[in-house]
């Protein structure tokens, strides 16, 4: 075991090790549905794939770069008309009319990032959101095409790929939570790779990375390049399942919910997000059921959270064993001298672990 | 390697570099002292492109650098160190010398590799070893001691496998006994890697010791150059920094 360590690359490495929790993941998301048979539970769990995309995506830029996007949403939304108009114009197949749209979204955060990663800190924030009001107005007003605030209607067409039934619920809920694994491993590969430690150095310290010959500008708009793709994957999950697309994906509240969800998932972890997504979902999902003041209970648990805990559910989870990892450390403290290295690059020091 | 030529800066009605000219030779270590406010760190503002002279021209290996970025002077070979260390305190050491170099290397845009990429992670690894770090190597930037993290600003330039080195008072807030640990290490580097090495310095003593050239400004302005014995007998810096009862002056008259 210890031999094979040595000889694996530290890309194979960390790949498999998150490709494994991908599949059991996966696994278990496939799992779910035949063990708990109720739609309803289906139904949840592919909203959750949606807004977990949708907030997993911005704390690319919230979390690992230190951009705080207010309008991230717009290419959650963007994602949604482009594969609804697609599929409805009758021309194209699903992958195909997924993969326009997805382009077709990076292209419009191609534009729109240019401009908005050039500001700082407030007025990036205020001025994506200014863009996000923007797309919201195109949506609304722009109705013989997108059929304003009445949404896209009509419903999207699900012709079969590769022999894949999506109008069967089954079938589509296994797709989409296909896609939902794969997108989250696509980001987690851009956050541990040598792009997503620069944008660790851009986030603490932007003026040192540049003196470090780190061209922050660009980095900063990969990745809100990057992230609003995968936004849109979201988008499209979204639109695939109410067959239909609506101009509130693209209003302002649904950029404040994903906001609030890394809030409560936490961001220093990185699946958090996906806590905070879940959390907030059944809030919105069991708490609609029992009162229409839903608005009210879910104001009062955020600011429990953010006020007992000072930081987010999965951030309290990995700061508690960082402890108490600690204490361990520190109660099993081997004989004075004798420091261990941490395994190197290369895996050239492992060997001393096995003392 | 390294020449100014009448370097001019004003901010508003301060003139803070005023027709400064210095020659720095390839692989020189030359000390800038002056009194605060002499425009020390201004100087390496506008030689590391961060701040454009209103005048004059810097030559780096011949060609004149004034008007690039920062980031392009960088990449030509210009690293510099700062006053108060700025750092990435959420990595650990060994975490933010590979991402530095992984930025020399011009990978930082690599998305299909993994992080650390071992070329890199050697380099770092070197780093530590040169600065002595590699105890530290796990250690967050943030919980690292004062002298440590001037230190690894150090190491963060020297990543960029620097031509020139700028170094912003590598002892400031500094003990006396770390102060001449630190120093040791610079000189140290100096003269295994026989970069052109400029520090800013504020201990006499120190600088007196280990540069080959120094050079004194004031309100802006080159007021001596020379070697450590040429300015220590200097009676323009004796007056107007050393003061007449600094010890050194002493020696002078002794001498």
């Amino acid at each position: 075991m210890r031999v094979s360590l040595m000889r694996v690359s530290p890309l194979r490495a960390g790949l498999a090790r998150d490709v494994a929790v991908a599949v059991a993941g996966l696994a278990l998301l496939l799992a779910l549905p035949m063990l708990f048979p109720q739609p309803a539970l289906r139904d949840f769990l592919i909203y959750f794939f949606a807004y977990g995309l949708l907030a997993m995506s911005l704390n690319l830029l919230v979390g690992l770069t230190g951009l705080v996007s207010f309008g991230h949403a717009a290419y959650f939304a963007t994602g949604a008309y482009a594969f609804g108009l697609l599929m409805q114009s009758g021309l194209v197949s699903i992958p195909v009319a997924a993969l326009a749209a997805v382009g077709g979204t990076a292209l419009v955060a191609l534009v729109i990032g240019a401009i908005c990663v050039r500001l700082k800190e407030i007025y990036f924030s205020f001025i994506t959101l200014a863009f996000q009001m923007f797309i919201h107005s195109v949506i609304v007003t722009w109705v013989s095409l997108t059929g304003g605030d009445q949404g896209l209607r009509g419903g999207i067409p699900r012709p079969p790929i590769l022999g894949l039934d999506l109008n069967d619920a089954r079938v589509l809920y296994g797709t989409c939570a296909v896609v939902f694994v794969l997108c989250i491993l696509a980001m987690r590969q851009v956050a541990q790779s040598p792009f997503g430690y620069t944008l660790r150095m851009i986030r603490d310290n932007p003026a040192r990375a540049n003196f470090l010959g780190v061209d922050v500008t660009a980095m900063k708009l990969g990745i809100f390049v990057f992230a609003a793709a995968m936004a849109s994957v979201g988008g499209l999950i979204l639109a695939l399942f109410v067959s239909g697309a609506y101009p509130e994906f693209a209003f302002w509240t649904t950029s404040g919910e994903a906001i609030f969800m890394i809030m409560l998932g936490g961001m220093k972890v990185f699946l958090g997000p996906l806590a905070g997504t879940l959390l907030l979902q059944t809030l919105n999902h069991y708490v609609t059921i029992y009162t229409e003041h839903h608005g009210l209970v879910l104001g009062t648990v955020i600011l429990v959270i953010v006020l007992g805990l000072r930081r987010g559910l999965a951030d309290v989870l990995y700061d508690w064993l960082q402890a108490r990892r600690a204490r361990r450390a520190a109660a099993s403290d081997p004989v004075p001298g004798s420091f261990e290295p941490a395994p190197l690059a290369d895996g050239a020091l492992i060997k001393g672990r096995t003392v | 390697m390294l020449r100014v030529e009448h370097l001019s800066k004003s901010f508003g009605g301060v003139r803070a570099t005023r027709d400064v000219s210095i020659d720095f030779p390839t692989g020189s270590l030359t000390a800038i002292i002056g009194p605060n406010g002499a425009g020390k760190t201004t100087f390496f503002n506008l030689i590391s492109g961060h701040v454009r002279p209103d005048e004059g021209r810097v030559l780096f290996d011949g060609a004149d650098i004034v008007g690039l970025s920062s980031l392009e002077v960088v990449r030509r070979g210009m690293a510099r160190a700062f006053q108060v260390a700025s750092l990435f305190p959420s990595l650990t050491v060994r975490e933010a010398l590979t991402a530095a170099v992984v930025s020399h290397l011009r990978a930082s845009g690599r998305v299909l590799s993994r992080f650390p990429v071992a070329a890199a992670g050697r380099r770092a690894d070197e780093i530590m070893d040169l600065l002595g770090l590699d105890p530290k190597a796990d250690v967050l930037s943030a919980n690292l001691s004062h002298g440590d993290q001037k230190l690894l600003d150090i190491g963060l330039a020297l990543a960029m496998d620097p031509k020139v080195l700028l170094l912003d008072e590598p002892t400031a807030g500094m003990g006396s006994e770390e102060r001449w640990r630190m120093i040791g290490k610079v000189h140290r580097l100096w003269e295994v890697t026989g970069m052109t090495v400029l520090f800013i310095e504020h201990d006499m003593d120190i600088v007196f010791k280990i540069a080959q050239t120094i050079h004194v400004l004031k309100y802006g302005a080159v007021l001596a150059q020379g070697t450590p014995d040429a300015i220590r007998r200097n009676q323009d810096v004796i007056d107007a920094y050393l003061g007449t009862d600094h010890r050194l002056s002493e020696t002078v008259g002794e001498a």
